[in-house]
Protein backbone atom coordinates (compact mmCIF):
# COMPACT_ATOMS: atom_id res chain seq x y z
CA UNK A 1 0.00 0.00 0.00
CA UNK A 2 2.87 2.63 1.11
CA UNK A 3 4.66 1.94 -2.15
CA UNK A 4 1.07 2.74 -4.39
CA UNK A 5 0.91 6.01 -2.20
CA UNK A 6 4.56 6.77 -2.82
CA UNK A 7 4.37 6.18 -6.53
CA UNK A 8 1.14 8.52 -6.50
CA UNK A 9 3.12 11.98 -4.93
CA UNK A 10 5.48 10.88 -7.51
CA UNK A 11 2.99 11.22 -10.60
CA UNK A 12 1.64 13.96 -9.80
CA UNK A 13 4.87 16.05 -9.17
CA UNK A 14 6.01 15.20 -12.42
CA UNK A 15 2.31 16.55 -13.70
CA UNK A 16 2.82 20.07 -12.30
CA UNK A 17 5.99 20.72 -12.43
CA UNK A 18 7.37 21.03 -15.78
CA UNK A 19 10.22 19.12 -15.21
CA UNK A 20 8.23 15.65 -16.15
CA UNK A 21 8.77 12.75 -17.63
CA UNK A 22 11.29 11.85 -14.33
CA UNK A 23 12.30 8.36 -15.70
CA UNK A 24 13.69 9.17 -18.46
CA UNK A 25 15.11 12.48 -17.51
CA UNK A 26 17.24 11.00 -14.70
CA UNK A 27 18.79 8.73 -17.46
CA UNK A 28 19.07 11.45 -19.47
CA UNK A 29 21.27 13.62 -17.36
CA UNK A 30 23.51 10.52 -15.61
CA UNK A 31 24.29 10.29 -19.21
CA UNK A 32 25.06 14.04 -20.06
CA UNK A 33 26.59 15.68 -17.15
CA UNK A 34 29.35 16.85 -18.84
CA UNK A 35 27.45 18.24 -21.89
CA UNK A 36 24.95 20.37 -20.72
CA UNK A 37 24.86 22.18 -23.95
CA UNK A 38 22.76 19.18 -25.60
CA UNK A 39 19.84 20.13 -23.24
CA UNK A 40 17.51 22.32 -25.32
CA UNK A 41 16.54 19.47 -28.15
CA UNK A 42 16.14 17.14 -24.45
CA UNK A 43 13.62 19.93 -22.85
CA UNK A 44 11.81 20.51 -26.09
CA UNK A 45 10.26 16.61 -26.01
CA UNK A 46 10.23 17.52 -21.72
CA UNK A 47 7.68 20.11 -23.34
CA UNK A 48 4.86 17.69 -23.29
CA UNK A 49 1.27 19.63 -22.79
CA UNK A 50 -0.08 18.33 -19.50
CA UNK A 51 -2.53 15.76 -19.75
CA UNK A 52 -5.93 16.77 -18.31
CA UNK A 53 -7.45 13.25 -17.82
CA UNK A 54 -6.87 11.88 -13.92
CA UNK A 55 -4.79 9.26 -15.80
CA UNK A 56 -4.96 5.31 -14.39
CA UNK A 57 -7.08 4.01 -11.99
CA UNK A 58 -4.87 2.89 -9.02
CA UNK A 59 -5.20 -0.70 -8.09
CA UNK A 60 -8.02 -1.25 -5.12
CA UNK A 61 -8.26 2.65 -4.99
CA UNK A 62 -11.85 2.26 -3.82
CA UNK A 63 -10.10 1.04 -0.62
CA UNK A 64 -7.52 2.97 0.01
CA UNK A 65 -9.18 5.70 1.49
CA UNK A 66 -11.16 3.54 4.57
CA UNK A 67 -7.65 1.49 4.39
CA UNK A 68 -6.26 4.49 6.00
CA UNK A 69 -8.96 5.57 8.00
CA UNK A 70 -8.60 2.38 10.39
CA UNK A 71 -5.57 2.90 10.16
CA UNK A 72 -5.66 5.95 11.99
CA UNK A 73 -8.14 5.24 14.46
CA UNK A 74 -6.86 2.05 15.30
CA UNK A 75 -3.18 4.42 15.43
CA UNK A 76 -4.75 6.98 17.92
CA UNK A 77 -6.61 4.29 19.87
CA UNK A 78 -3.47 2.23 20.67
CA UNK A 79 -1.68 5.80 21.67
CA UNK A 80 -4.51 6.44 24.31
CA UNK A 81 -5.08 9.52 21.94
CA UNK A 82 -9.06 8.37 22.29
CA UNK A 83 -11.53 9.05 24.54
CA UNK A 84 -12.57 5.26 24.93
CA UNK A 85 -16.23 6.00 25.96
CA UNK A 86 -16.74 8.14 23.20
CA UNK A 87 -14.73 6.52 20.55
CA UNK A 88 -14.05 3.26 21.89
CA UNK A 89 -10.71 1.10 19.85
CA UNK A 90 -11.39 -1.23 16.17
CA UNK A 91 -10.86 -4.09 18.29
CA UNK A 92 -13.16 -3.44 20.92
CA UNK A 93 -15.73 -2.55 18.45
CA UNK A 94 -14.94 -5.65 16.50
CA UNK A 95 -15.27 -8.10 19.82
CA UNK A 96 -18.29 -6.57 20.96
CA UNK A 97 -19.50 -7.16 17.40
CA UNK A 98 -18.03 -10.89 17.95
CA UNK A 99 -20.25 -10.90 21.28
CA UNK A 100 -23.22 -9.76 20.10
CA UNK A 101 -23.32 -12.65 17.27
CA UNK A 102 -22.49 -15.54 19.27
CA UNK A 103 -25.40 -14.04 21.50
CA UNK A 104 -27.45 -14.33 18.63
CA UNK A 105 -29.02 -10.94 18.83
CA UNK A 106 -27.08 -9.39 15.70
CA UNK A 107 -27.85 -11.54 13.73
CA UNK A 108 -31.00 -11.35 14.15
CA UNK A 109 -31.31 -7.78 14.45
CA UNK A 110 -29.31 -7.61 10.87
CA UNK A 111 -31.64 -10.21 8.95
CA UNK A 112 -34.83 -7.73 10.54
CA UNK A 113 -33.18 -5.08 8.98
CA UNK A 114 -32.37 -6.77 5.40
CA UNK A 115 -35.60 -7.68 5.57
CA UNK A 116 -36.71 -4.12 5.75
CA UNK A 117 -34.95 -2.85 3.48
CA UNK A 118 -35.09 -5.55 1.17
CA UNK A 119 -38.95 -5.54 1.05
CA UNK A 120 -39.29 -1.53 0.60
CA UNK A 121 -36.68 -1.66 -1.59
CA UNK A 122 -38.07 -3.90 -3.91
CA UNK A 123 -41.35 -2.34 -3.41
CA UNK A 124 -40.41 1.30 -4.44
CA UNK A 125 -37.98 -0.22 -7.42
CA UNK A 126 -41.13 -1.63 -9.04
CA UNK A 127 -43.41 1.17 -8.02
CA UNK A 128 -40.73 3.53 -9.64
CA UNK A 129 -39.92 1.62 -13.01
CA UNK A 130 -43.97 1.16 -13.51
CA UNK A 131 -45.00 4.61 -13.24
CA UNK A 132 -42.00 5.80 -15.14
CA UNK A 133 -43.14 3.49 -18.13
CA UNK A 134 -46.79 4.60 -17.49
CA UNK A 135 -45.52 8.16 -17.50
CA UNK A 136 -42.84 8.01 -20.20
CA UNK A 137 -44.64 6.40 -22.71
CA UNK A 138 -48.08 7.42 -23.10
CA UNK A 139 -49.22 10.61 -23.12
CA UNK A 140 -52.20 9.81 -20.34
CA UNK A 141 -50.31 8.32 -18.31
CA UNK A 142 -47.71 11.35 -18.33
CA UNK A 143 -50.49 13.72 -17.31
CA UNK A 144 -51.84 11.18 -14.46
CA UNK A 145 -48.75 10.56 -13.30
CA UNK A 146 -45.79 13.07 -13.43
CA UNK A 147 -47.41 16.21 -11.89
CA UNK A 148 -48.41 13.69 -8.66
CA UNK A 149 -45.07 12.36 -8.33
CA UNK A 150 -43.58 15.63 -8.66
CA UNK A 151 -45.53 16.62 -5.79
CA UNK A 152 -44.80 13.71 -3.79
CA UNK A 153 -41.15 14.63 -4.56
CA UNK A 154 -41.46 18.39 -2.87
CA UNK A 155 -42.93 16.47 0.37
CA UNK A 156 -39.60 15.33 2.58
CA UNK A 157 -40.72 11.93 2.86
CA UNK A 158 -39.47 11.21 6.22
CA UNK A 159 -42.11 14.07 6.62
CA UNK A 160 -44.70 11.41 6.13
CA UNK A 161 -43.50 9.59 9.04
CA UNK A 162 -46.01 10.45 11.71
CA UNK A 163 -49.37 10.65 9.05
CA UNK A 164 -48.36 6.88 7.99
CA UNK A 165 -47.85 5.75 11.72
CA UNK A 166 -50.94 6.81 12.30
CA UNK A 167 -52.54 5.69 8.95
CA UNK A 168 -50.76 2.10 8.68
CA UNK A 169 -50.19 1.48 13.02
CA UNK A 170 -46.42 1.63 14.19
CA UNK A 171 -45.65 -1.68 12.81
CA UNK A 172 -43.49 -3.16 10.09
CA UNK A 173 -45.92 -2.11 7.19
CA UNK A 174 -45.26 2.00 7.91
CA UNK A 175 -41.49 1.59 7.78
CA UNK A 176 -41.58 -0.40 4.45
CA UNK A 177 -44.27 2.04 2.38
CA UNK A 178 -41.55 4.72 4.03
CA UNK A 179 -38.40 2.82 2.53
CA UNK A 180 -40.56 2.07 -0.84
CA UNK A 181 -41.37 6.04 -1.19
CA UNK A 182 -38.02 6.75 -0.43
CA UNK A 183 -36.62 4.41 -3.23
CA UNK A 184 -39.21 4.54 -5.58
CA UNK A 185 -38.49 8.72 -6.25
CA UNK A 186 -35.29 8.69 -7.67
CA UNK A 187 -36.11 5.67 -9.70
CA UNK A 188 -39.14 7.38 -11.17
CA UNK A 189 -37.36 10.68 -12.15
CA UNK A 190 -34.16 9.37 -13.24
CA UNK A 191 -35.94 6.72 -15.43
CA UNK A 192 -39.21 8.65 -16.64
CA UNK A 193 -36.36 11.95 -18.24
CA UNK A 194 -34.74 9.20 -19.69
CA UNK A 195 -37.87 7.95 -21.42
CA UNK A 196 -39.37 11.19 -22.30
CA UNK A 197 -35.47 12.54 -23.41
CA UNK A 198 -35.03 9.81 -25.69
CA UNK A 199 -33.09 11.16 -28.99
CA UNK A 200 -35.25 12.66 -31.58
CA UNK A 201 -33.49 11.64 -34.18
CA UNK A 202 -33.60 7.67 -32.84
CA UNK A 203 -37.60 8.26 -33.05
CA UNK A 204 -37.03 9.11 -36.41
CA UNK A 205 -34.09 6.59 -37.30
CA UNK A 206 -37.38 4.15 -36.17
CA UNK A 207 -39.57 5.28 -38.24
CA UNK A 208 -37.63 4.78 -41.18
CA UNK A 209 -36.47 1.39 -40.44
CA UNK A 210 -40.32 0.77 -40.50
CA UNK A 211 -40.53 -0.55 -36.67
CA UNK A 212 -43.65 -0.75 -34.97
CA UNK A 213 -44.28 0.72 -31.54
CA UNK A 214 -43.55 -2.11 -29.41
CA UNK A 215 -40.09 -2.85 -31.02
CA UNK A 216 -38.87 1.07 -31.33
CA UNK A 217 -40.04 0.76 -27.25
CA UNK A 218 -38.15 -2.72 -26.62
CA UNK A 219 -35.05 -1.89 -28.98
CA UNK A 220 -34.91 1.99 -28.87
CA UNK A 221 -36.66 3.49 -25.61
CA UNK A 222 -35.79 1.02 -23.21
CA UNK A 223 -32.11 0.29 -24.03
CA UNK A 224 -31.52 4.01 -24.47
CA UNK A 225 -33.09 4.96 -20.89
CA UNK A 226 -31.41 2.21 -18.98
CA UNK A 227 -28.07 4.43 -17.97
CA UNK A 228 -30.82 6.76 -16.65
CA UNK A 229 -32.26 3.87 -14.86
CA UNK A 230 -29.04 3.02 -13.44
CA UNK A 231 -28.24 6.56 -12.36
CA UNK A 232 -31.87 5.96 -10.21
CA UNK A 233 -31.71 2.64 -8.62
CA UNK A 234 -27.96 3.53 -7.34
CA UNK A 235 -29.47 6.71 -5.23
CA UNK A 236 -32.79 4.34 -5.27
CA UNK A 237 -30.54 1.74 -3.01
CA UNK A 238 -28.82 4.69 -0.80
CA UNK A 239 -31.41 5.50 0.05
CA UNK A 240 -33.12 2.55 1.24
CA UNK A 241 -30.35 2.63 4.06
CA UNK A 242 -30.94 5.96 4.69
CA UNK A 243 -34.49 5.37 5.52
CA UNK A 244 -33.83 2.29 7.49
CA UNK A 245 -31.62 4.40 9.84
CA UNK A 246 -34.28 7.23 10.79
CA UNK A 247 -36.96 4.57 10.68
CA UNK A 248 -35.24 1.80 12.78
CA UNK A 249 -34.68 4.15 15.72
CA UNK A 250 -37.97 6.17 15.84
CA UNK A 251 -40.37 2.52 16.39
CA UNK A 252 -39.16 -0.61 16.70
CA UNK A 253 -38.66 -3.81 18.78
CA UNK A 254 -35.50 -5.41 16.75
CA UNK A 255 -33.24 -3.92 13.98
CA UNK A 256 -29.99 -2.39 13.62
CA UNK A 257 -31.45 0.97 14.14
CA UNK A 258 -33.18 -0.61 17.27
CA UNK A 259 -29.59 -2.04 18.88
CA UNK A 260 -27.89 1.22 18.52
CA UNK A 261 -30.85 3.27 19.78
CA UNK A 262 -30.73 0.88 22.97
CA UNK A 263 -27.14 0.96 23.30
CA UNK A 264 -27.51 5.34 23.21
CA UNK A 265 -29.29 4.35 26.68
CA UNK A 266 -26.44 2.26 28.34
CA UNK A 267 -24.00 4.72 26.72
CA UNK A 268 -22.98 1.62 24.51
CA UNK A 269 -20.54 3.49 22.03
CA UNK A 270 -19.29 0.45 21.04
CA UNK A 271 -22.49 -0.90 20.23
CA UNK A 272 -23.79 1.90 17.96
CA UNK A 273 -20.33 1.62 16.38
CA UNK A 274 -21.20 -2.04 15.22
CA UNK A 275 -24.61 -1.10 13.39
CA UNK A 276 -23.04 1.43 11.96
CA UNK A 277 -20.36 0.07 10.67
CA UNK A 278 -22.60 -2.98 9.45
CA UNK A 279 -25.22 -0.19 7.94
CA UNK A 280 -21.68 1.08 6.04
CA UNK A 281 -20.80 -2.37 5.20
CA UNK A 282 -24.33 -2.64 3.51
CA UNK A 283 -24.11 0.36 1.79
CA UNK A 284 -20.96 -0.41 0.27
CA UNK A 285 -21.74 -3.63 -1.11
CA UNK A 286 -25.48 -2.90 -2.43
CA UNK A 287 -24.05 -0.43 -4.53
CA UNK A 288 -21.11 -1.82 -5.62
CA UNK A 289 -23.56 -4.88 -6.18
CA UNK A 290 -25.59 -2.68 -8.96
CA UNK A 291 -22.42 -0.88 -9.67
CA UNK A 292 -21.33 -4.66 -11.10
CA UNK A 293 -24.67 -4.92 -13.01
CA UNK A 294 -24.60 -1.75 -14.67
CA UNK A 295 -21.33 -2.41 -15.93
CA UNK A 296 -22.59 -6.14 -17.16
CA UNK A 297 -25.92 -4.02 -18.79
CA UNK A 298 -23.84 -1.00 -19.86
CA UNK A 299 -20.97 -3.03 -21.52
CA UNK A 300 -21.56 -1.24 -24.99
CA UNK A 301 -20.31 2.04 -22.85
CA UNK A 302 -16.98 0.58 -21.61
CA UNK A 303 -15.40 1.86 -25.01
CA UNK A 304 -15.91 5.07 -23.99
CA UNK A 305 -14.36 5.17 -20.44
CA UNK A 306 -11.51 2.75 -20.58
CA UNK B 1 -44.25 28.34 -63.47
CA UNK B 2 -44.15 28.03 -67.00
CA UNK B 3 -40.31 27.46 -67.14
CA UNK B 4 -41.07 24.86 -64.58
CA UNK B 5 -43.46 23.31 -66.87
CA UNK B 6 -41.11 23.70 -69.83
CA UNK B 7 -38.62 21.96 -68.02
CA UNK B 8 -41.03 19.23 -67.13
CA UNK B 9 -42.04 18.46 -70.72
CA UNK B 10 -38.45 18.17 -71.48
CA UNK B 11 -37.81 15.81 -69.09
CA UNK B 12 -38.12 12.38 -71.35
CA UNK B 13 -35.01 13.68 -73.21
CA UNK B 14 -33.37 14.90 -70.24
CA UNK B 15 -33.35 11.42 -68.62
CA UNK B 16 -32.19 9.33 -71.66
CA UNK B 17 -28.74 8.10 -70.12
CA UNK B 18 -31.50 5.46 -68.05
CA UNK B 19 -33.45 5.53 -71.08
CA UNK B 20 -34.95 2.10 -70.07
CA UNK B 21 -35.74 3.02 -66.77
CA UNK B 22 -37.06 6.82 -67.77
CA UNK B 23 -39.62 4.88 -69.47
CA UNK B 24 -41.15 3.18 -66.87
CA UNK B 25 -43.28 4.42 -64.20
CA UNK B 26 -41.22 6.84 -61.80
CA UNK B 27 -40.60 5.77 -59.10
CA UNK B 28 -41.46 9.16 -57.15
CA UNK B 29 -44.16 11.43 -58.39
CA UNK B 30 -44.63 14.56 -56.95
CA UNK B 31 -47.65 17.01 -57.19
CA UNK B 32 -48.13 20.29 -56.35
CA UNK B 33 -46.61 19.70 -53.43
CA UNK B 34 -46.10 22.52 -51.02
CA UNK B 35 -44.63 22.17 -47.56
CA UNK B 36 -45.01 25.24 -44.79
CA UNK B 37 -43.56 25.65 -41.57
CA UNK B 38 -44.92 28.21 -39.21
CA UNK B 39 -46.64 30.29 -42.54
CA UNK B 40 -43.30 30.17 -44.23
CA UNK B 41 -43.38 28.71 -47.85
CA UNK B 42 -40.86 25.96 -47.77
CA UNK B 43 -41.82 24.13 -50.95
CA UNK B 44 -43.75 25.83 -52.76
CA UNK B 45 -46.03 23.57 -55.28
CA UNK B 46 -43.05 21.30 -56.67
CA UNK B 47 -44.13 19.42 -59.80
CA UNK B 48 -40.67 16.25 -59.62
CA UNK B 49 -41.03 12.59 -61.12
CA UNK B 50 -38.14 10.36 -60.51
CA UNK B 51 -37.64 7.60 -62.60
CA UNK B 52 -36.60 4.79 -61.30
CA UNK B 53 -33.12 3.44 -60.89
CA UNK B 54 -31.73 7.01 -61.42
CA UNK B 55 -29.26 8.66 -59.55
CA UNK B 56 -30.64 12.12 -58.58
CA UNK B 57 -28.89 14.74 -56.69
CA UNK B 58 -30.42 17.74 -55.55
CA UNK B 59 -29.09 20.58 -54.62
CA UNK B 60 -29.31 23.89 -52.88
CA UNK B 61 -28.79 26.87 -50.53
CA UNK B 62 -29.16 26.04 -46.53
CA UNK B 63 -32.75 26.67 -45.93
CA UNK B 64 -33.65 26.18 -49.35
CA UNK B 65 -36.08 23.23 -48.81
CA UNK B 66 -34.02 20.82 -50.05
CA UNK B 67 -34.27 18.49 -46.85
CA UNK B 68 -37.51 19.32 -46.39
CA UNK B 69 -38.80 17.93 -49.72
CA UNK B 70 -36.25 14.89 -48.85
CA UNK B 71 -38.31 14.05 -45.93
CA UNK B 72 -41.69 14.73 -47.20
CA UNK B 73 -40.85 11.90 -49.72
CA UNK B 74 -39.27 9.58 -46.71
CA UNK B 75 -42.95 10.46 -44.95
CA UNK B 76 -41.15 11.45 -41.48
CA UNK B 77 -42.84 15.02 -42.11
CA UNK B 78 -46.08 14.41 -40.15
CA UNK B 79 -46.06 17.31 -38.25
CA UNK B 80 -45.81 19.64 -41.21
CA UNK B 81 -48.49 21.78 -42.73
CA UNK B 82 -48.96 21.15 -46.53
CA UNK B 83 -50.66 20.21 -49.76
CA UNK B 84 -49.96 17.80 -52.60
CA UNK B 85 -49.76 14.36 -54.43
CA UNK B 86 -47.02 12.26 -53.10
CA UNK B 87 -46.64 8.89 -54.55
CA UNK B 88 -42.91 6.80 -53.26
CA UNK B 89 -42.26 3.14 -53.62
CA UNK B 90 -43.28 1.19 -50.33
CA UNK B 91 -39.19 0.08 -49.46
CA UNK B 92 -37.91 3.61 -48.60
CA UNK B 93 -33.95 3.62 -47.43
CA UNK B 94 -32.82 6.59 -45.80
CA UNK B 95 -29.23 7.42 -44.84
CA UNK B 96 -28.66 10.39 -42.59
CA UNK B 97 -25.46 12.94 -41.94
CA UNK B 98 -25.06 11.55 -39.21
CA UNK B 99 -24.74 7.65 -39.16
CA UNK B 100 -27.52 7.02 -36.11
CA UNK B 101 -26.01 3.79 -35.18
CA UNK B 102 -28.17 3.14 -31.75
CA UNK B 103 -24.86 2.98 -29.27
CA UNK B 104 -26.09 -0.02 -27.61
CA UNK B 105 -26.02 -2.33 -30.60
CA UNK B 106 -23.17 -3.81 -32.33
CA UNK B 107 -22.69 -3.00 -35.58
CA UNK B 108 -24.89 -6.22 -37.50
CA UNK B 109 -27.65 -5.67 -34.96
CA UNK B 110 -27.70 -1.79 -36.07
CA UNK B 111 -27.59 -3.06 -39.63
CA UNK B 112 -30.37 -5.51 -39.04
CA UNK B 113 -32.52 -2.78 -36.93
CA UNK B 114 -36.14 -3.54 -38.10
CA UNK B 115 -34.98 -6.26 -40.84
CA UNK B 116 -36.58 -10.04 -39.81
CA UNK B 117 -36.95 -13.27 -41.38
CA UNK B 118 -35.07 -15.79 -42.42
CA UNK B 119 -31.19 -15.40 -43.07
CA UNK B 120 -31.46 -11.23 -42.54
CA UNK B 121 -28.40 -11.96 -40.22
CA UNK B 122 -27.04 -13.69 -43.34
CA UNK B 123 -28.12 -10.27 -45.45
CA UNK B 124 -26.74 -8.08 -42.68
CA UNK B 125 -23.49 -9.67 -43.03
CA UNK B 126 -22.86 -9.44 -46.75
CA UNK B 127 -24.36 -6.00 -46.55
CA UNK B 128 -21.55 -4.93 -44.18
CA UNK B 129 -19.03 -6.70 -46.35
CA UNK B 130 -20.36 -5.10 -49.17
CA UNK B 131 -19.31 -1.52 -47.84
CA UNK B 132 -15.97 -2.92 -46.61
CA UNK B 133 -17.25 -3.30 -43.07
CA UNK B 134 -16.50 -7.50 -42.91
CA UNK B 135 -14.99 -8.40 -39.65
CA UNK B 136 -16.74 -5.30 -37.52
CA UNK B 137 -19.57 -7.48 -37.20
CA UNK B 138 -19.16 -7.37 -33.55
CA UNK B 139 -17.67 -3.67 -33.11
CA UNK B 140 -19.42 -1.08 -30.64
CA UNK B 141 -20.51 2.38 -32.83
CA UNK B 142 -18.52 4.09 -30.47
CA UNK B 143 -15.28 1.98 -32.07
CA UNK B 144 -15.66 2.93 -35.29
CA UNK B 145 -14.27 6.11 -36.74
CA UNK B 146 -16.68 8.57 -38.69
CA UNK B 147 -16.11 6.90 -42.49
CA UNK B 148 -16.79 3.13 -40.95
CA UNK B 149 -20.44 4.64 -39.08
CA UNK B 150 -21.17 6.14 -42.42
CA UNK B 151 -20.05 2.54 -44.14
CA UNK B 152 -22.69 1.06 -41.41
CA UNK B 153 -25.31 3.08 -41.89
CA UNK B 154 -25.16 2.47 -45.44
CA UNK B 155 -25.07 -0.93 -45.14
CA UNK B 156 -28.22 -0.69 -42.96
CA UNK B 157 -29.83 1.01 -45.91
CA UNK B 158 -28.97 -1.62 -48.10
CA UNK B 159 -29.94 -4.82 -46.32
CA UNK B 160 -34.01 -3.64 -46.84
CA UNK B 161 -33.31 -3.76 -50.95
CA UNK B 162 -34.82 -0.52 -50.90
CA UNK B 163 -36.64 0.62 -54.38
CA UNK B 164 -35.69 4.34 -53.67
CA UNK B 165 -32.63 5.67 -51.41
CA UNK B 166 -33.19 8.71 -49.88
CA UNK B 167 -29.58 10.43 -48.44
CA UNK B 168 -29.77 14.01 -46.65
CA UNK B 169 -25.87 15.43 -46.96
CA UNK B 170 -24.86 11.36 -45.86
CA UNK B 171 -20.99 13.10 -46.69
CA UNK B 172 -21.49 16.46 -45.09
CA UNK B 173 -20.13 15.18 -41.64
CA UNK B 174 -16.89 13.55 -43.13
CA UNK B 175 -13.35 14.63 -43.87
CA UNK B 176 -12.52 15.18 -47.76
CA UNK B 177 -10.50 12.23 -48.20
CA UNK B 178 -12.97 9.64 -46.88
CA UNK B 179 -15.82 11.77 -48.68
CA UNK B 180 -14.01 11.22 -52.07
CA UNK B 181 -14.21 6.90 -50.70
CA UNK B 182 -17.41 7.19 -49.89
CA UNK B 183 -18.38 8.71 -53.42
CA UNK B 184 -16.77 5.64 -55.04
CA UNK B 185 -18.63 3.88 -53.16
CA UNK B 186 -22.32 4.93 -53.20
CA UNK B 187 -21.96 4.83 -57.16
CA UNK B 188 -20.49 1.22 -57.19
CA UNK B 189 -23.70 0.29 -54.95
CA UNK B 190 -26.20 2.35 -56.90
CA UNK B 191 -24.79 0.25 -60.15
CA UNK B 192 -24.81 -3.39 -58.28
CA UNK B 193 -28.80 -2.66 -56.88
CA UNK B 194 -30.01 -0.01 -59.07
CA UNK B 195 -32.13 1.59 -56.56
CA UNK B 196 -33.91 5.17 -57.29
CA UNK B 197 -31.32 7.51 -55.33
CA UNK B 198 -32.33 11.09 -54.16
CA UNK B 199 -28.98 12.94 -53.27
CA UNK B 200 -29.62 15.94 -50.87
CA UNK B 201 -26.19 17.73 -51.31
CA UNK B 202 -24.71 21.35 -50.84
CA UNK B 203 -21.87 20.22 -52.50
CA UNK B 204 -21.40 20.60 -55.86
CA UNK B 205 -18.77 18.96 -57.19
CA UNK B 206 -20.14 15.86 -55.49
CA UNK B 207 -23.45 16.23 -57.33
CA UNK B 208 -21.36 16.35 -60.81
CA UNK B 209 -19.42 13.68 -59.82
CA UNK B 210 -22.15 11.00 -58.95
CA UNK B 211 -25.66 12.04 -60.03
CA UNK B 212 -27.27 11.51 -63.19
CA UNK B 213 -29.11 14.04 -62.54
CA UNK B 214 -29.00 17.25 -60.40
CA UNK B 215 -32.12 19.25 -59.63
CA UNK B 216 -31.66 22.74 -58.01
CA UNK B 217 -33.78 24.06 -55.57
CA UNK B 218 -34.41 27.46 -55.41
CA UNK B 219 -36.77 29.56 -53.13
CA UNK B 220 -39.22 26.09 -52.66
CA UNK B 221 -38.99 25.37 -56.37
CA UNK B 222 -36.87 23.79 -58.69
CA UNK B 223 -35.22 25.94 -60.72
CA UNK B 224 -32.53 23.81 -62.56
CA UNK B 225 -32.93 20.86 -63.63
CA UNK B 226 -29.87 19.14 -65.78
CA UNK B 227 -28.78 15.95 -67.10
CA UNK B 228 -24.93 14.86 -66.51
CA UNK B 229 -24.26 13.34 -70.09
CA UNK B 230 -20.77 12.00 -68.95
CA UNK B 231 -19.78 8.38 -68.60
CA UNK B 232 -18.38 6.89 -65.08
CA UNK B 233 -16.30 7.07 -63.33
CA UNK B 234 -15.59 10.52 -63.48
CA UNK B 235 -12.72 12.69 -62.48
CA UNK B 236 -13.03 15.53 -60.17
CA UNK B 237 -11.00 17.37 -62.64
CA UNK B 238 -12.59 16.26 -65.81
CA UNK B 239 -13.04 20.08 -67.53
CA UNK B 240 -16.06 18.98 -69.33
CA UNK B 241 -17.48 18.64 -65.87
CA UNK B 242 -16.43 22.05 -65.29
CA UNK B 243 -19.45 23.58 -67.55
CA UNK B 244 -22.17 21.76 -65.68
CA UNK B 245 -20.75 23.21 -62.25
CA UNK B 246 -20.44 27.03 -64.16
CA UNK B 247 -24.37 26.30 -64.92
CA UNK B 248 -25.23 25.08 -61.39
CA UNK B 249 -23.17 27.45 -59.76
CA UNK B 250 -25.35 30.22 -61.88
CA UNK B 251 -28.56 28.81 -60.66
CA UNK B 252 -27.00 28.55 -56.72
CA UNK B 253 -26.49 32.14 -57.40
CA UNK B 254 -22.84 31.84 -57.14
CA UNK B 255 -20.12 34.32 -58.81
CA UNK B 256 -17.88 32.99 -61.03
CA UNK B 257 -14.18 34.08 -59.43
CA UNK B 258 -15.87 32.51 -56.96
CA UNK B 259 -16.36 29.00 -58.81
CA UNK B 260 -12.70 29.82 -60.01
CA UNK B 261 -11.45 29.52 -56.12
CA UNK B 262 -13.42 26.75 -54.91
CA UNK B 263 -11.78 24.67 -57.89
CA UNK B 264 -8.41 25.59 -57.28
CA UNK B 265 -9.35 24.52 -53.37
CA UNK B 266 -11.10 20.93 -54.74
CA UNK B 267 -7.67 21.00 -56.33
CA UNK B 268 -5.01 20.63 -53.99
Amino acid sequence: MTTTTASTTGATTDATAPAGSAGGETAGTTGTTGTTKAAPPVRRIKRRRRGLSPGKRLPASRLIGPVLFFALWAAASAAGQLDTNAIPAPWTVLRTAGQLWSDGTLSTDILTSLQRAGTGFSLGLTAGVVLALTAGLSRVGEALIDGTVQLNRAIPTLGLIPLFILWLGIGETFKIAIIAIVVYIPIYLNLYSALSGIDHRFVELAEVQGLSRLRFIREIVIPGALPGFFVGLRLGVTGSWLGLVVLEQINATSGLGYMMFQAQNYGQTDVILVGLLIYGIFGLVSDSAVRLIERRVLSWRRTLNS
Amino acid sequence: MATHTEQLTSRPGLADPTAPAAQAAPAVRLRGLTRSFDGRTVLDDVDLDLPAGQLTALLGHSGSGKSTLLRAIAGLDHEVAGSGELSAPDRVSVVFQDSRLLPWRRVLDNVLLGTDGKKAAERGRAALAEVGLAGRERAWPNELSGGEAQRAALARSLVREPELLLADEPFGALDALTRIKMHGLLRELWERHRPSVLLVTHDVDEAIVLADRVLVLDQGRIGLDLTIDRAHPRSYRDPLLGEYRERLLAALGVKEDHAGRQNQENDQ
